[in-house]
């Protein structure tokens, strides 16, 4: 389908309300798969993750402005916020923790990152804002939040630890591919029509706020 | 007189106790917001909260992957044999980081670099007081980064009294949304000066939830708090909901007339917290809170 029809579509499709779905994806994740969720949607996820925080988004970003490439081509994979607990059993990686950081640090680059990179997903905890909300309408891409801290739930996921790039940003730091079944239950935060759903929680709290502040 | 070998022992055991089992009142509260949330969304990341926890034991795995920067607060008896702790404290945390094992979240703050075995310049952070008696308490508290980048310092302008008070630990906890992983617990510390404030907002965080500040008065304020700031309504993970704060913990000091300080000291729902008591006979307990 050309790309002018596919905008057109989504156009409609965002303004239709649609009951709460559950969706089950694989990596590469598809642009049309991606644009089809809605927030409040659940997604589980197969094939492959890449965690990535603050350090790895700087890095990614700087090398592609140089007009070189990253270690991992990212395009229509999920990356996830998250730093792990790793640990070398024999010569495998082994994943001993792994739940979500909080995504909000990140808004700093998340919008040129999905520009560059083509990700589809962004897995994380806390919230985004609206530079990343954005960028997610206009390439086609989710983002989606595990419950912060269940990290041992998070490994249950967790097939293999199949390679580690940049190990010299430390452990947390360090882009781990991860190679997930049924990664999940995700909640979808915020979808390719730009809904946030974390942002509107905030404005509702801001009301109630000014409500509270006025009786203490 | 206590072997070395014994204090390391005991210690390491609180370091991997805390780092693992989430305290029973925390759980207790999470199992009661379950019961309180009414939408499904809110209480299908509670579940998963409370299943993580339950997993966490049973697999004798950190129950969260932020293990935090490790902090003791030491409670040293004048007749305590054993004086210089850093260095022992420092080959412990670096066992349980390769054992149990724990992220390594040391990291040099101007280049970066992680130090590989939590353990840096002046991490573990160590606060000491002398304290009469031959016994040693050990408080250990790691706290996860997402928690503490939300938690704040006001220096207010005293004229505005605890209404100003209240108003900085609500525009906290608004502030912080979803980010500290809610429902979190809050400590506060009012009074002392810029840094006691901290100091005394991060130590009422080793209260448990079901005890109040033995001051009616101050006890009256936590509950005003916690009531006020659950009709925000930010809920678990900040998908909305009634419970976004599962305690609030005051603790004060005397303050300068011209000084107001409040600490606000968000927790994570993984709030994680040890205790450890020993003897100068060597003998050890380890307390959870």
């Amino acid at each position: 389908m050309p790309s002018l029809g596919v905008m057109d579509l989504t156009k409609l499709s965002c303004l239709e309300v649609m009951d709460m779905a559950e969706y089950r994806l694989e990596t590469p994740i598809s642009e049309e798969d991606a644009r089809k969720l809605r927030v409040g949607d659940i997604v589980y996820i197969s094939g492959i993750i890449v965690t990535a925080r603050d350090a790895a988004h700087r890095r990614v970003l700087e090398l592609l402005n140089k007009g070189e490439k990253p270690p991992i081509d990212l395009k229509d994979l999920a990356i996830y916020h998250c730093g792990p607990v790793v640990k070398k059993v024999g010569e495998e990686w082994q994943a001993f923790g792994g739940g979500p950081t909080t995504s909000a640090r990140m808004e700093i680059f998340e919008g040129e990152f999905i520009e560059k990179t083509g990700i589809r997903a962004v897995i994380g905890k806390g919230g985004m804002g609206d530079k990343t909300a954005e960028a997610m309408k206009r390439f086609g891409a989710f983002y989606a939040t595990f419950p912060g801290g269940a990290s041992v739930l998070a490994i249950k996921a967790v097939k293999r630890v199949k390679d580690v790039f940049w190990l010299d940003l430390g452990m947390p730091e360090a882009m781990w591919v991860l190679e997930v079944e049924n990664f999940g239950p995700l909640l979808v935060a915020i979808d390719s029509c730009g809904d946030n759903l974390h942002k509107r929680i905030s404005q509702q709290a801001s009301e109630r706020l000014n409500e509270v502040l006025k009786r203490i | 007189m206590p072997s070395v070998e014994k204090l390391e022992e005991g210690l390491f055991q609180l370091v991997k106790v805390t780092s693992v089992k989430l305290p029973d009142d925390v759980l207790e509260a999470m199992k009661k917001a379950y019961e309180i949330e009414e939408s499904e969304l809110a209480r299908s990341q509670l579940k998963a909260l409370i299943k993580n926890a339950e997993l966490a034991v049973k697999e004798k795995l950190p129950l969260c992957q932020d293990t935090g920067t490790p902090a003791f607060f030491l409670e040293l008896g004048e007749d305590f044999p054993i004086r210089n702790l850093r260095p022992i404290l420092e080959r412990v945390i670096r066992k349980a980081t390769q054992e149990i094992p724990l992220r390594p979240n040391t990291v040099d703050p101007f280049t970066g670099k992680n130090s590989g075995d939590n353990v840096g310049r002046f991490v573990p952070i160590l606060h000491y007081e002398i304290v009469p008696g031959d016994e040693l308490v050990v408080k250990f508290m790691p706290k996860g980064g997402g928690s503490a980048n939300t938690s704040k310092l006001y220096m207010i302008t005293p004229g505005l009294g605890i209404r100003g008070v209240k108003e900085v630990v609500l525009r906290t906890v608004f502030e912080a949304g979803a980010k500290p992983c809610p429902p979190i617990i809050v400590g506060v510390g009012i009074g002392g000066a810029e840094d006691f404030a901290m100091v005394l907002a991060k130590k009422a965080l080793f209260r448990r939830l079901d005890e109040r500040n033995p001051d009616e008065e101050i006890a009256k304020l936590e509950e005003e708090l916690l009531s006020a700031l659950n009709s925000l309504g930010i809920g678990p993970m900040g998908v909305g909901g009634k419970v976004t704060v599962l305690g609030v913990s005051v603790e004060w000091a005397y303050r300068h007339p011209a000084s107001l300080p409040v600490g606000v000291c968000t927790m994570c729902w993984a709030s994680r917290r040890g205790i450890a008591k020993f003897r100068s006979d060597g003998s050890y307990e380890i307390i959870m809170p």
